[in-house]
């Protein structure tokens, strides 16, 4: 598996910037690209328990995948016209810089020098993550300050490593940390207890937790070292594109708060009969011209909520408490429910 | 009859039927053309990255770290730079293989001696070690060794030699020396020692020529490097003390450890080259001259000198150059270490690019570094071919 990642990236950074002949490709007018080609090409994980993976057809399917399916359904009217590009956690950049890619929704953290120093756009938050600790239930150990001395298996690919420094350091701590790239190898230095603890972000924790032989021996530690906002990213340089694929999140997100789902989004969307509250009626288009302030038509939202279901549907179907993840919504419930999921309005 | 005064066009042709001429012209076209095509590439991947705003230079290797590294040669703590990250990353990378190489060259002249050996059972044995490391992709024998040492006990059923080193599958914790004042005399005469032998050595050759008489170099090496100092050490009241490991709650404590991933990768890259290496030995010492092990027989020479004095200096004329690919393929195959979690440069260069999101630099970093060291290599290689190879001619 590696072997095999580390070529590819160096091929997509040749490719990107060695071949294309003409300098200058189109920077502005990504919606006109994405028209004109009838697909968007949408970053996601290699493969991550609910977030991005292949079902048993082979079919992409997770959190991170259906923000894309929402986002072609606006721009094209087809959720199914998207081609997935799963991408490293260090090919995921270059990859949009370059233009291979439209828009990255893999499980990446918004940061000050992403968003600013690498010259990306995020475009929002979906999920609230932070990085946590697991360690089997007999090491007798309630909190992560006991740790001194111990051995800390790492999952890199992130700033993991950085956290984790940062957290020992604050804490004038001392540990033996164990970097490793792939979860399945990471894993399996945790089992043979190569370490005292395995770190990662908490919702990926979950996900490998539900996948040992008895969870119930380990335990996933309270605290959480960081702060980890997860959302999906586009390209400095063009504010339209940017728009559209911001406002399809807050449009999956206020969805949920306003009571709108998969099921009856079409009938809450007739002008008349549908629903009577303005902020729908706006955001569904039976009223005002929002879909063509973006540059795409009225429906382009009811589109997105018909192909995905809201924020709460997509979490419930991939990460919720009746999936092998069970995450809890914890901060990711809408502000109303004690989380702080918050979509400005629309108006 | 004298010849036609030449058309223009004969002139013309004529240069182009001038081998010499013609030589220089396409010679000079081919180099145009390259030279043309990689300027090309070169201004269109540095606009393209300032387009992308993508090339932000190497500003960001003084900025600090920000991450730990568990095997460290230097000094380095997550408050370091990203520069100093990269050179503690070179360092390992540099250990394993230097490590690597001593044991695989090891490995590959027993193996390679084995495996020409009259006894059935031990050419057996060599042939099927052969047949089985080199045909094994080399990413599994890492991943083989690594779950064979994850699998020794764990800490608290620690292995335990003498209650001072301890075995388990957090490596091999072991009594750390410590050096106090003192010892930087001990050190002084060791270097001496090694000083005063190599001029031995010399001397010990010339009269060695000259008279015919030889001298016991290799006995009186060990007491100049080892003894001396090492008497030293008793008068001066043992100036080195060791620091034994404790078991503490989690971990072993105080000590020097040696990882697992190192061991794992030290084995699976010391016995897949050597396999390659015993091959390239063997063919060496087939390629001598049979005369020349008769005519050694013939004048007395029993088998160990034999083996010294004939054999093996002609056979490394052979085995040198494929050799040096051997340690070259060996020190690239070091970074498949990223996979079982050693902290070579290629690992920590991916928590850099990470972390800085600067690829492109972490790259050129790596190709720079293997360029150089593999470069280094092949000097110090070719250096002593040519030594080898002046040799024979005297």
């Amino acid at each position: 598996m590696i072997a095999l990642t580390r070529p590819g990236l160096s091929c997509a950074v040749f490719a990107a910037f060695v071949l294309p002949a003409t300098v200058g490709t189109a920077q502005a007018a990504t919606l006109d690209d994405v028209r004109a080609a009838d697909e968007l090409k949408c970053g996601i994980n290699t493969g991550l328990a609910g977030f991005a993976n292949t079902d048993d057809a082979g079919n992409w399917v997770g959190f991170d995948v259906d923000y894309c399916k929402a986002l072609a359904a606006a721009v094209l009217g087809d959720a199914g016209k998207v081609q997935y590009v799963s991408l490293t956690g260090k090919n995921r950049f270059p990859a949009l810089q370059a233009g291979e890619i439209e828009v990255l929704a893999r499980n990446t953290t918004w940061t000050f020098s992403r968003d600013v120093d690498l010259g990306l756009t995020f475009v929002g938050v979906n999920y609230y993550d932070g990085q946590g600790f697991i360690g089997p239930r007999s090491l007798g150990i309630s909190s992560a300050g006991e740790l001194d001395g111990a051995s800390v298996c790492i999952q890199t690919g992130t700033t993991t490593e950085l956290n984790l420094a940062d957290f020992f350091r604050t804490n004038n701590i001392s540990y033996e940390p164990v970097p490793i790239e792939t979860n399945a190898e990471a894993r399996a230095a945790y089992e043979a207890e190569r370490c005292d603890v395995y770190t990662s972000d908490a919702s990926g924790l979950a996900a490998t937790r539900a996948t040992f032989d008895n969870p119930n021996d380990h335990v996933i530690l309270p605290e959480i070292i960081s702060k980890e906002p997860l959302g999906p990213l586009v390209r400095h340089g063009d504010d339209q594109w940017a728009d559209i694929a911001r406002w399809v999140l807050n449009a999956l997100i206020s969805a949920e708060e306003l009571g709108v789902t998969q099921a009856n989004v079409e009938a809450l969307a007739q002008k008349d009969g549908g629903s009577d509250n303005p902020e729908i009626q706006r955001m569904l288009g039976s009223q005002g011209s929002m879909g063509a302030m973006l540059g795409l038509d009225a429906d382009w939202a009811v589109r997105a909520i018909k192909a995905v279901g809201n924020y709460g549907e997509i979490f419930a179907r991939h990460l919720g408490p009746d999936t092998r993840l069970g995450l809890e919504r914890g901060l990711n419930a809408l502000y109303t429910n004690g989380g702080i999921l918050y979509s400005p309005p629309f108006r | 009859m004298a010849a036609p005064p030449r058309t223009r066009i004969q002139q013309i042709s004529y240069l182009w039927t001038d081998e010499r001429l013609r030589g220089i012209a396409f010679q000079l076209l081919v180099t145009t053309s390259l030279a043309l095509f990689f300027a090309f590439i070169i201004w269109n991947t540095a606009t393209n990255l300032k387009h992308a705003g993508l090339a932000s230079g190497y500003g960001f290797l003084q900025d600090a770290a920000s991450f730990d590294i568990n095997q460290r040669l230097i000094d380095y703590d997550s408050t370091s730079s990203y520069g100093r990250a990269f050179l503690v990353g070179g360092l390992n990378t540099v250990l394993v293989a230097v490590l690597g190489i001593a044991a695989a060259t090891f490995i590959g002249f027993l193996v390679g001696l084995m495996r020409l050996s009259s006894n059935f059972l031990v050419s057996r044995i060599a042939a099927i070690y052969v047949e089985l490391t080199r045909n094994i992709p080399l990413l599994l024998q890492i991943i083989f060794w690594w779950v064979i040492i994850l699998a020794l006990p764990r800490v608290r059923d620690s292995i335990s030699v003498g209650d001072v080193l301890f075995l388990n599958n957090r490596g091999v914790r072991m009594p750390q020396p410590i050096f106090e004042d003192a010892f930087q005399f001990v050190l002084a005469l060791i270097v001496a020692g090694g000083i005063g032998t190599f001029f031995l050595a010399r001397w010990a050759r010339k009269r060695h020529e000259l008279t015919g008489r030889t001298f016991p170099v290799g006995w009186s090496s060990i007491g100049l490097i080892f003894g001396l100092p090492g008497l030293s050490m008793l008068f001066l009241g043992l100036p080195i003390s060791l620091e034994i490991p404790l078991q503490g709650k989690f971990n072993f404590e105080g000590g020097f450890n040696v990882t697992p991933e190192l061991i794992a990768l030290w084995l699976a890259l010391s016995l897949y080259t050597g396999a390659f290496i015993s091959e390239v030995v063997r063919s060496g010492i087939l390629a001598v001259d049979k005369g020349q092990i008769e005519a050694a027989r013939a004048v007395g020479l029993p088998p160990g000198l034999r083996t010294r004095k004939i054999i093996l200096p002609q056979a490394l004329r052979v085995i040198i150059p494929p050799l040096t690919n051997q340690y070259l393929n060996l020190t690239k195959n070091s970074s498949l270490a990223v996979v079982i979690g050693y902290q070579d440069i290629v690992s920590i260069g991916e928590t850099v690019l990470n972390q800085s999101g600067q690829a492109l630099e972490v790259i050129s970093i790596y190709m720079a570094f293997y360029l150089t060291l593999s470069l280094l290599t092949s000097l110090l290689m070719n250096w002593y071919n040519k030594r080898t190879a002046l040799v024979r001619e005297r």
